[in-house]
């Protein structure tokens, strides 16, 4: 790319705040040459004046920093969730309310196979949301009797299949003794399979393959196409198991001319010891480019809030349930702690319950300690119970925190009445205690968990609304300034992306998100409305119609 | 016809014993082709003297056995090994600490070509009860007591029988049906350990008789006959009933020697092998003095 295009905008909000707001931008080889008007970017010498943009508002491209990329590869499979959701094409799936409903989508699917013993996979199925109906083989084998059928719920967590899938995985039968494996009345498994350890073995029947954290090519694909269309530049993928192939094929799809994100991947940590982590992550490191940034691990210290396995402080879950479950001892983790400190390798922690939190910041406390670390963005990923001694903590170490805002509107209800009760579940994810904190704060996603969409999250954050319509925590909303600094330059800070992305202003990438409507200027209650047109990426453009 | 791979779990807190059990299996396991999964290639799992070969997937060891990685895909890594040839005969899995060991027998229950012969749960004898109080991993290392069909204080030789009879009351009243053994060295009879849920209760299983062999390991320079020097410790009388391990002669040619019972195997090991040998015995009638003055007089020649 050469010479020098300025672009117009109705407005452009650039996060710089040096300079919050301006009308033009001018970009050379991919980066911003500098912001200001017309004739203020004319004294950069010859340029092209391009006004394709002059109706819309340009902001920072958004930067998703806690996503996975397998979103892509779910969507070759029938999307059975409760809420309407847009596919990588922009085709809009309205939610499915009930199993017979499930079962038709599922049935139009199977018209379209040829063969009669291709496996037919379905996503994001949430009973949850249907009373917690249970579904079963024999509804499923309404649409096939010959083909493994297989649908995941939205939880990641539990699959249902029907007959077939089960006979084909040498299941049907009796004689299970298990919580994992329910049983109907003829002794025989009804088709739910409660947990990766025993989903798999069946889940490799219907289309959900081993490597199911994995993108493949073409979910990589998919994965940046959903990028263009909610205005993201630069997203994280938390995490992948990144063995050769898959760094191969990442290098090759990211390098692609088309190719509108930068990527960033991060090792999980389970399958190799402290050591041999941190010397292969240093590996990956060296061999990153622009639009694939490797170099960091992800540790998953505990399980989700709503499956109850998250660990949690006294009194534990407003139901009884038990406490949750270690993914990683602490011995472990402060191994990994200490090792990737001493190295400068970032480490991302997800922590959902809040004494998972704990562990955590007294382990980082003393790794700390042992190396100091001025600058070491160190993150606290989902972090959705953490008291406010807990992010005061947090700030006071240097860590950053990235909330879970969505959660709030898909599960907020089911955390009020069911897994934390009250109090709790109106502080969850409290942006308002972590900025007043110090804390640098982004709020994510989690894609596909729920729906990739910066705007979205931003809108959960401001207006803390859950599902039923509830406004919940008053007292933890932030303000819509607050919300884009967070999908912007929030999320870059904790990737250590700051000095690269997350702004407008002289030396960064020409990454932009280009807006139907000003979200400074609309309603609150209306910011995850705003349309988007699409992106520019390293000074590309990608319209979303066009993906 | 196939028949089902019978598979054995090991769990427990980290540092509670269970890298010293496989280890002792293995040295038991007297041609039974025992396979091996373990969570991470972490410091090295097996021994260094049991290895033949090693590669990133797999580490073959002697007599057959194996070890293999199974990451963060258990499902994945039990369906290969239901795949190679010659099939092992039983498949060992040494769960993470802190993992869920019944979680880990629920992959198994599934797998049509595996059936589950236990769940033994190591219990480190000198700091369980304080593990145990630990906030943070305290109910963790309960619930793994509860998913056990046998529970192995491990280390008892570190402790008192006083502290051990508590240590027992305190992990029976977590875990009534679960059979207690003490151990140390990871000295348990391995039938014991691979048939965990098939020992009915009433059986007594004697504390002591599985934990009376001992090990000792050599590290000789090099020798003038590896073949004669295996013969001398089979007719030794040095109450030697496996050893194995690499030496070399005075050429640096390196020997593999694997004796079991009066049974001698010695060839010629393809790579350059540190030297090292482990002698495994009965308690009183192994022999340490005179292996120690065997490997002296040989030294000197």
């Amino acid at each position: 790319m050469s010479g020098t295009i300025i672009y117009s905008a109705r407005k452009i909000i650039t996060m710089n705040k040096s300079r919050p707001t301006t009308t033009h931008v001018a970009v050379r080889d991919g980066r911003i040459l500098a912001t200001g008007t017309l004739e203020e970017l004319s004294s950069y010498g010859s340029h092209t004046l391009d006004e394709r943009f002059a109706d819309k508002i340009i902001m920072p491209g958004f930067v998703e920093g806690h996503a996975h990329a397998m979103e892509g590869s779910l969507w070759s499979k029938v999307y059975c969730g409760w809420f309407d959701r847009a596919d990588p094409s922009g085709k809009v799936w309205s939610g499915v309310k009930t199993i017979d409903a499930i079962v038709d989508r599922l049935k139009e699917a199977d018209a379209l196979l040829d063969d009669p013993d291709t496996p037919l996979a379905g996503w994001q199925l949430d009973p949850i949301y249907m009373d917690n109906v249970r579904v079963t083989r024999e509804q499923l084998d309404r649409v096939s009797t010959t083909r493994p059928i297989g649908v995941l719920h939205a939880s990641g967590h539990i699959l249902n299949v029907n007959s077939k899938a089960l006979e084909l995985a040498g299941m049907l039968k009796a004689g299970f003794n298990s919580p994992s494996i329910p049983l109907g009345d003829d002794g025989l498994p009804t088709g739910e399979l409660k947990g990766p350890e025993v989903m798999t073995p069946v889940g490799m029947h219907v289309g959900f393959e081993r490597n199911l954290l994995d993108a493949d090519e073409g979910g990589l694909r998919n994965f940046a196409k959903l990028c263009v269309r909610t205005g993201t530049t630069t997203i994280t993928d938390l995490a992948s198991r990144m063995d050769a192939e898959a760094v191969k094929m990442m290098l090759n799809v990211t390098a692609e001319d088309s190719f509108p994100i930068r990527l960033m991947p991060f090792r999980f940590a389970m399958g190799l010891t402290p050591e041999e982590l941190l010397q292969e992550v240093i590996t990956f490191k060296s061999r990153s480019t622009d639009r694939l940034r490797m170099g960091q691990i992800k540790i998953v210290a505990d399980g989700s809030i709503q499956g109850f396995s998250a660990r949690m402080r006294w009194p534990g879950y407003h139901n009884g349930a038990p406490n949750g479950l270690w993914y990683i001892a602490p011995e472990q983790l402060s191994d990994i702690l200490h090792r990737a400190l001493d190295a400068g390798v970032l480490v991302h922690t997800h922590t959902n319950g809040d004494q998972a939190t704990q562990l955590v910041l007294e382990t980082f406390e003393k790794a700390l300690r042992a190396h100091p670390s001025p600058d070491h963005r160190f993150t606290l990923q989902h972090c959705q119970l953490a008291d406010a001694a807990q992010f005061h903590k947090a700030g006071k170490l240097g860590m950053c925190v990235n909330l879970f805002a969505n959660h709030h509107f898909y599960w907020g209800d089911e955390h009020y009445n069911l897994t934390v009760g009250p109090e709790r579940a109106t502080r969850m994810n409290a942006c308002r205690t972590a900025l007043n904190n110090g804390v640098a704060m982004a709020i994510h996603s989690d894609a596909p968990v729920t729906p990739l969409s910066p705007l979205f999250t931003a809108w959960s954050a401001v207006n803390r609304i859950t599902a039923s319509g509830r406004v919940q925590g008053e007292e933890e909303k932030i303000t819509v300034d607050e919300a884009l600094r967070a999908i912007t330059m929030g999320a870059a800070y904790t990737l250590h992306l700051d000095g690269e992305i997350g702004s407008i202003e002289t030396g960064k990438k020409a990454d932009f998100a280009i807006l139907e409507d000003d979200p400074t200027a609309c309603d609150p209650a209306n910011l995850k409305d705003i349309g988007v047109w699409g992106t520019v990426q390293g000074g590309r453009i990608f319209a979303a119609e066009d993906q | 016809m196939n028949t089902a791979l019978p598979a054995t779990v090991i769990g427990g807190y980290l540092g509670a014993g269970k890298t010293t059990l496989v280890n002792n299996l293995l040295r038991q396991a007297n041609g039974k082709r025992l396979a091996i999964l373990v969570n991470e290639f972490g410091s090295l799992p097996i021994d260094q003297d049991l290895i033949e070969a090693q590669d990133d997937e797999m580490i073959t060891i002697s007599g057959g056995c194996i070890c293999c990685s199974f990451g963060s895909d258990l499902t994945e890594a039990l369906i290969k090994l239901s795949e190679i040839s010659p099939q092992p005969d039983h498949v060992v899995i040494e769960a993470s600490g802190v993992a869920m060991p019944g979680a880990i027998g629920s992959s198994i229950i599934v797998l049509d070509r595996f059936q589950l012969n236990g769940i033994v749960v190591l219990a480190d004898s000198t700091t369980i009860l304080d593990q145990a109080n630990d906030e943070y991993i305290g109910d963790t290392i309960e619930r793994q007591i509860i998913d056990a069909d046998l529970i192995m204080q491990t280390k008892s030789d570190l402790i008192t029988s006083a502290q051990s009879a508590h240590l027992n009351s305190w992990i029976s009243k977590i875990n009534g049906k679960a059979h207690i053994v003490q151990s140390s060295f990871g000295n348990i009879a391995m039938d014991v350990v691979l048939s965990a849920a098939k020992i009915p209760k009433e059986t007594a299983v004697s504390a002591h008789s599985d934990a009376d062999y001992r090990s000792v390991s050599f590290n000789p320079s090099s020798f003038e006959d590896p073949r004669a020097l295996a013969k001398a410790l089979v007719g030794g009388g040095f109450g030697i009933i496996r050893a194995k391990g690499f030496v070399r002669d005075h050429q640096q040619n390196s020997f593999l020697i694997q004796i079991v019972g009066n049974q001698i195997d010695v060839s010629e090991a393809s790579a350059q092998n540190d030297p090292a040998l482990v002698c495994i015995g009965h308690v009183e009638q192994l022999d340490v003095n005179g292996l120690e003055e065997l490997f002296q007089d040989e030294h000197s020649k």
